[in-house]
């Protein structure tokens, strides 16, 4: 079988995933791949941990990625990493936006965000790691990080060389389209 | 396109004139599709519960014109009633009922396998495995819906619905229109009438086997002749990738009746058979019970959802080396949003730990988390007031002065909630039933509802008022008590009333969703200026009963609590409760 790619994006709901993903598959299904993408709706939404998946290639049967199955991973949030780290492969490449959100349990207390997370997973396979909110508030909207972070994903998926500015301007909100192509640059030149 | 868009443009192409639906994940954009892109050629509308959507679809099916009702799989439970007689009478126009079912429960009470509603009901069972099939099939169920007279059952899953891949679209072709014409024998379900509808309903079972065994939905693919793998649905994505290209497969995608004699052959042709599905052994009782020995349950978990690695781990034994880390996450189940108008009352609520609070389905579940911890009990939609009512009654007898609130939203209350108020009212009940009245259908993504004054399709409808059908229902007016839940002396004052009193009292509580879409309506009648709240680090004493409120915008750093001005609205529920004063709203 013809090698299938796995990329996961890991983040907290609300953080934009899903756009970010959106874009991505768009980009790869007029590439000419077979694209599957999963997303998850609903309850888990609401300040949960979330996560969409692509897997692209040739042919692709499961729309989901199994543990230890995905190359490259895209963490919105630094602690998400570990929740995600099994689905990863031992030589994936793993991105990750120096940004935490304290999940409820540690706001009031119960748990603590867990310190050396960078460390820990740099030691074991290559990890890039920047913070894309503050490139995001520099450019002025700190709700672009999204899109700084597909940046990233896309260079380290190495598949710089696509129409981007046309993707993210189809795909984002009327009047933020040269904001979010300012976005992806910055990102794909942080890594 | 995603599981649900694709279903929704199958319809849409198979000319399709009516559809109904209450929103439930995994369901939900069905309806959303249906409603917004394809508005002038099908008509679409939210009903206040399953029941109702499936009753409209039946009318508008026998009426002449194609119907589609959708729902999650909990939904069905709802809507069993009228599916089970349905099944009996038939339709004139094409029916589809679609199920979308939630293994793993991403966002569900429960995983129960509705496939098992196509068997109980004697109706044929369709089930994609990706968009293109939720498309495709859903044009096929139209033409065997007419082609037997009966009502299809659509079934998805999670994995279908919110999987997007590439589709290849069709035009919509208008159906054949059926004049209405009076049957009273096949459409009046009387004792006299059902009994011959029942002999014809195994009569379409035969039929409906035949097609099953000579479809091409449910043909096989052979390949190396070791191993034989039996699937349906998203179940046979994982096991055509874990299996790969040696094994032969038989994907059903007509999975009831089971093509039975297709499956005799090629079990006959493999030295070793798999039946692979997602929660019960549905497929595999049934292969079993012809004489044919398979491998299944006995080996793939029937609890949570599958994937490639769990398929692979339960039939191959293999598992995929991963990264690991010694570290670990801390928890992030999902939260109350900052500024959402349930916390206040919830708040309110945790404070009396001698009640005991029923609750129901919807993001307010939430209530029960940490650190609130305010609700006891969630079964299903419209629970709440039922389960109340009844636990009141008990009380009375074994446990005296214990009181019970229930907790109901405005989408759900419309939903199921409605009658069981009537039940409290009507047998002198005096548990308190709170209806959260935040102006939308929640967590399923905001959609409009009989309260909100919208319909699917956008257009302005009349807004069912609250408090003056529970005055109908025969509440006392004195009894029924209007709060904003975002002011916390409200909530104490309308609880010590309504706890207090011999009679039904009701609370309402007024405040619209912080994520919900502000329309002129709203600007009228709630102050929703963003004055957002900060804390004065110098009278901080970091006594943290701020925190306690379980509000994501605040945490307690370098031993002061700040408020994340990102998240922050200013529903000033932290500033009620601080004992310092040192939290202000700005402008105040």
């Amino acid at each position: 079988m013809a090698e299938i790619k796995n990329i996961l994006l890991v983040g907290v709901g609300g953080q934009g995933t899903i756009l970010a993903s959106k874009i991505l598959s768009t980009a790869l299904v007029d590439a000419g791949y077979d694209v599957k993408m999963s997303e998850v709706h609903g309850m888990a939404q609401r300040g949960g941990s979330v996560t969409t998946q692509i897997r692209y290639g040739e042919k692709v049967f499961s729309p989901i990625i199994g543990k230890g199955e995905a190359d490259v991973m895209v963490c919105f949030e630094k602690m998400e990493a570990l929740r995600w780290i099994e689905y990863v492969k031992p030589t994936a490449k793993i991105v990750i936006n120096d940004f935490e959100i304290p999940s409820a349990p540690i706001l009031v207390g119960a748990e603590e965000y867990p310190q050396g997370i960078i460390e820990e997973l740099s030691a074991k396979t290559e990890v890039s790691v920047f913070k894309a909110a503050d490139i995001a508030k520099e450019l002025g909207n700190p709700k672009a990080m999204n899109i700084v972070l597909l940046g990233a994903l896309v260079k380290a998926m190495g598949i710089e060389d696509m129409d981007w500015d046309k993707y993210i301007a189809e795909n984002v909100k009327k009047g933020f389209e040269e904001l979010n192509i300012k976005a992806f640059r910055a990102g794909m030149d942080a890594i | 396109m995603t599981g649900n868009e694709a279903a929704a443009r199958g319809a849409y192409e198979a000319g399709v004139l009516f559809a109904s639906a209450y929103p439930g994940t995994p369901s939900t954009e069905i309806l959303e599709n249906l409603g917004g892109k394809y508005k002038n050629e099908v008509y679409s509308e939210w009903a206040p519960n399953e029941k109702v959507a499936v009753e409209a679809a039946i009318g508008a099916a026998i009426a002449g014109g194609r119907a589609l009702a959708c729902m999650k799989h909990v939904g069905v439970n709802v809507a069993a009633d009228p599916l089970m007689t349905f099944g009996y009478t038939g339709t004139t126009a094409g029916f589809v009922i679609v199920s979308a079912d939630d293994p793993g429960m991403h966002s569900s009470q429960n995983e129960q396998d509705n496939r098992f509603y196509a068997k109980f009901a004697k109706i044929p069972m369709l089930e994609p495995s990706n968009s293109q099939e939720a498309k495709d099939y859903m044009k096929i169920a139209y033409e065997l819906s007419e082609k037997w007279s009966t009502p299809v059952f659509f079934r998805m899953t999670t994995r279908v619905c919110h999987s997007k891949s590439i589709v290849e679209m069709g035009e919509r072709t208008e159906a054949e229109s059926f004049k209405y014409e009076k049957q009273i024998t096949r459409y009046v379900a009387t004792p006299a009438n059902a009994k011959g509808m029942r002999v014809k309903v195994e009569e379409r079972l035969k039929i409906m086997e035949e097609f099953s065994n000579s479809t091409e939905l449910n043909k096989p693919e052979y390949n190396g002749t070791k191993v034989g793998v039996i699937s349906a649905g998203v179940a046979y994505q994982y096991a055509r990738e874990v299996f790969g290209e040696d094994a032969s497969y038989l994907k059903l995608g007509f999975t009831h009746p089971m093509p039975m004699e297709v499956i005799k052959e090629f079990a006959s042709k493999v030295d070793k058979l798999y039946v692979v599905e997602e929660l019960e052994p549905y497929m595999e009782d049934q292969i079993r019970a012809a004489g044919i020995d398979c491998i299944g349950k006995a080996v793939i978990p029937n609890m949570g959802e599958l994937d490639t690695d769990r398929v692979r781990k339960a039939v191959l034994g293999l598992e995929n080396p991963t990264l690991k880390a010694e570290k670990k996450a801390a928890g992030r189940p999902p939260t109350l949003c900052a500024g959402c108008p349930h916390r206040g009352f919830f708040y309110s609520l945790s404070r009396r730990k001698d009640v005991m609070v029923t609750g129901d389905i919807g993001c307010y579940t939430l209530g029960s988390a940490e650190p609130l911890f305010a609700i006891d009990t969630t079964i299903c939609m419209g629970a709440s007031i039922s389960t109340g009512h009844g636990a009141s009654k008990v009380f009375e007898k074994i446990q005296p002065g214990k009181k019970v609130v229930s907790v109901i939203g405005d989408s759900t209350f419309f939903h199921s909630g409605v009658t069981s108020l009537m039940d409290v009212v009507y047998n002198r009940g005096t548990s308190v039933a709170v209806i959260l009245d935040n102006r939308i259908t929640g967590m399923t993504g905001h959609q409009q509802n009989p309260g909100s004054g919208y319909t699917l399709m956008g257009e302005p409808a009349p807004a069912v008022d609250i408090p003056a059908l529970c005055m109908a229902m025969g509440i006392k007016k004195e009894n029924i008590h209007i709060v904003n839940p975002n002011n916390l002396h409200e909530n104490e004052v309308a609880l010590d009333k309504a706890l207090g009193s011999d009679e039904t009292s009701v609370i309402i509580t007024k405040w619209p969703c912080v994520l919900k879409k502000i329309t002129e309506e709203d600007k009228k009648a709630f102050d929703l200026s963003k004055k957002q709240c900060k804390v004065d680090p110098e009278a901080c004493i970091n006594c943290k009963m701020c925190i306690k409120t379980g509000c994501p915008a605040l945490q307690a750093k370098d031993g002061k609590v700040v408020i994340d001005s990102g998240s922050c609205v200013g529903c000033g529920v932290c500033q009620q409760v601080c004992p310092m004063g040192a939290i202000q709203k700005a402008g105040e």
